[in-house]
């Protein structure tokens, strides 16, 4: 029996759909079998992401509509077979589907997967309500703005009142490398003292992480990237290992670093 | 048969008159004998100035509408008005809302962006208020944490109430019905142990620090005890 995650902000633009595709993809890495639900109905991007566009033959609302089974909306990934997508419709919106009926089907997708990851729309209206209604933990997308960080202290409060779901986790996303030199990190910590849950990662912003995203490709795939690593990260902070925050500060050279050692700085 | 008491006792004070009704014979009875004891007396004021009367219900419980009935009687005798009723009961309900005005309630709780605490009496918050959430308090409000958010103390309308934080930052203050809100230029340096209150002087809500709340207070009874007895002394 897997366990099913939400991940979610409340405002729009923050990368949920980014952070469902490569935490689907580390945990893949890792070997877990995984399944990415895309909720946003209407709106599907999970799909592009993920480069299975072309694939789609069936969809959620399909399932809930009675025309195929569950199983036959799965999408297998095109480097792990470990990997499905349940795409989203495209043509309906949000009030097709009712958050007894998503349910029902998160419960079925647990017990064929490790982790089930429900990819949240924006808002929290019905589209959010859906997304979190078999979801077991939660996983809250914020990036270092005050708009995104207040909607995120918006749908904690929300998680909160859901029995159902564990106290939910923070990943903070797009942090600006330039903004890390100039003491940016302290910007971090006040985000964490208003929020005041679990970290569970930081993503630096990384151009590559859009033009792979544009291929199709997950970041995560790219070892050579810090995006990449710090997802791969999250995923293993997920399965329950204790990884520390990587160091966001660039590699500098050898003498800084020698300078650093001997507390010149 | 023995002595019975009658329903309605008058009892002239220096500030008008009480009227003590008994609480063991009926309603109607009551109000019969309010009437004619009143008509009885007619004479006695009619002449005079108004009168305050304070109306004495003992151990009988008045709904509303009775209350509004006894009133209405007096009033109905041109030179009475009701100062009060008083009785020595109340019901349940009205007993239970006055204990929790009277409380002070201890939330352990981050009220979040978009999320209302509603607290009859005191509050004692143990966490933060969060930008875009509220705490609303008929008394006073006690953070044991930040607050970011908007508070409002005094609900209803007192502005003898206070709004205390350990990290004062707040979007809005409100005291009873006044509203005051920081400068848009904040300071850099954090505010710790701060307490918000009203000061009637300035007409606006105040922070300052929790002692200098209570030395004002203090400043002002003892200047109020400094009149009162030269009032005396004059006496």
């Amino acid at each position: 029996m897997g366990e099913a995650i939400v991940i979610t902000s409340g405002k729009g633009g923050v990368g949920k759909t980014t952070t469902t595709a490569n935490i689907g993809t580390a945990l893949a890495l890792q070997g877990k079998k995984v399944c990415l639900v895309d909720t946003d109905i209407g709106l599907r991007n999970l799909d592009v992401i993920m480069g299975l566009e072309n694939r789609i033959i069936y969809d959620l609302v399909d399932v809930v509509e009675g025309r195929c089974r569950l199983n036959q909306t799965f999408i297998t990934d095109k480097r792990f077979d470990c990997l499905k997508l349940v795409p989203a419709a495209q043509s309906k919106d949000k009030s097709a589907v009712e958050p007894g009926q998503l349910k029902n089907i998160i419960d079925e997708l647990k017990h064929d997967f490790d982790y089930v990851l429900i990819d949240c729309p924006a808002g929290i209206e019905r589209g959010f309500k859906n997304a979190i209604a078999g979801a077991d933990k939660a996983i809250v997308v914020t990036t270092p703005e005050k708009s995104a960080v207040r909607d995120a202290d918006r749908i904690i409060g929300l998680l909160e009142q859901e029995s159902h779901i564990e106290p939910p986790k923070l990943i903070i996303n797009r942090v600006r490398n330039h903004m890390m030199k100039s003491g940016a990190m302290l910007e971090i910590d006040e985000i964490l003292d208003v929020l005041a849950i679990d970290l569970l990662g930081i993503v630096i912003d990384d151009e590559e992480v859009i033009a792979a995203a544009n291929k199709g490709e997950p970041i995560a795939l790219n070892p050579n990237s810090k995006a990449s690593l710090a997802y791969r990260n999250i995923g293993r902070r997920i399965l329950g290992e204790s990884v520390p925050l990587m160091s966001l500060e660039e590699n500098k050279g050898f003498f800084t670093r020698m300078k650093k050692l001997l507390g010149m700085r | 048969m023995s002595y019975q008491r009658p329903p309605v006792m008058i009892k002239g004070v220096k500030d008008g008159l009480i009227l003590k009704l008994d609480d063991q014979c009926s309603y109607d009875e009551l109000i019969k004998a309010l009437k004619n004891k009143l008509a009885e007396r007619r004479h006695h004021y009619l002449d005079g100035p108004l009168v305050s009367v304070k109306v004495v219900c003992g151990n009988r419980f008045l709904n509303e509408k009775q209350r509004e009935e006894i009133q209405s009687v007096i009033r109905s005798e041109q030179k009475l008005f009701v100062a009060e009723i008083e009785s020595n009961v109340m019901t349940k309900e009205e007993c239970e809302t006055r204990l929790k005005q009277a409380q002070l309630k201890e939330v352990v709780q981050i009220v979040r962006s978009g999320q209302i605490l509603h607290i009859e009496g005191d509050v004692l918050l143990i966490g933060d208020v969060n930008p875009g959430g509220k705490i609303i308090a008929g008394g006073n409000i006690y953070i044991l944490g930040a607050l970011r958010g908007t508070a409002h103390a005094g609900y209803g309308g007192a502005t003898d109430k206070v709004i205390a934080a350990s990290l004062m930052k707040p979007t809005q203050l409100m005291i009873g019905d006044v509203m005051n809100r920081p400068p848009d230029q904040p300071d850099e340096e954090p505010h710790y142990m701060e307490c918000a209150f009203y000061d009637p002087d300035q007409d606006q809500i105040v922070i300052d620090r929790l002692q200098s709340y209570f030395r004002k207070n203090s400043v002002e009874n003892k200047m109020l005890l400094e009149g009162v007895k030269q009032a005396w002394g004059k006496q």
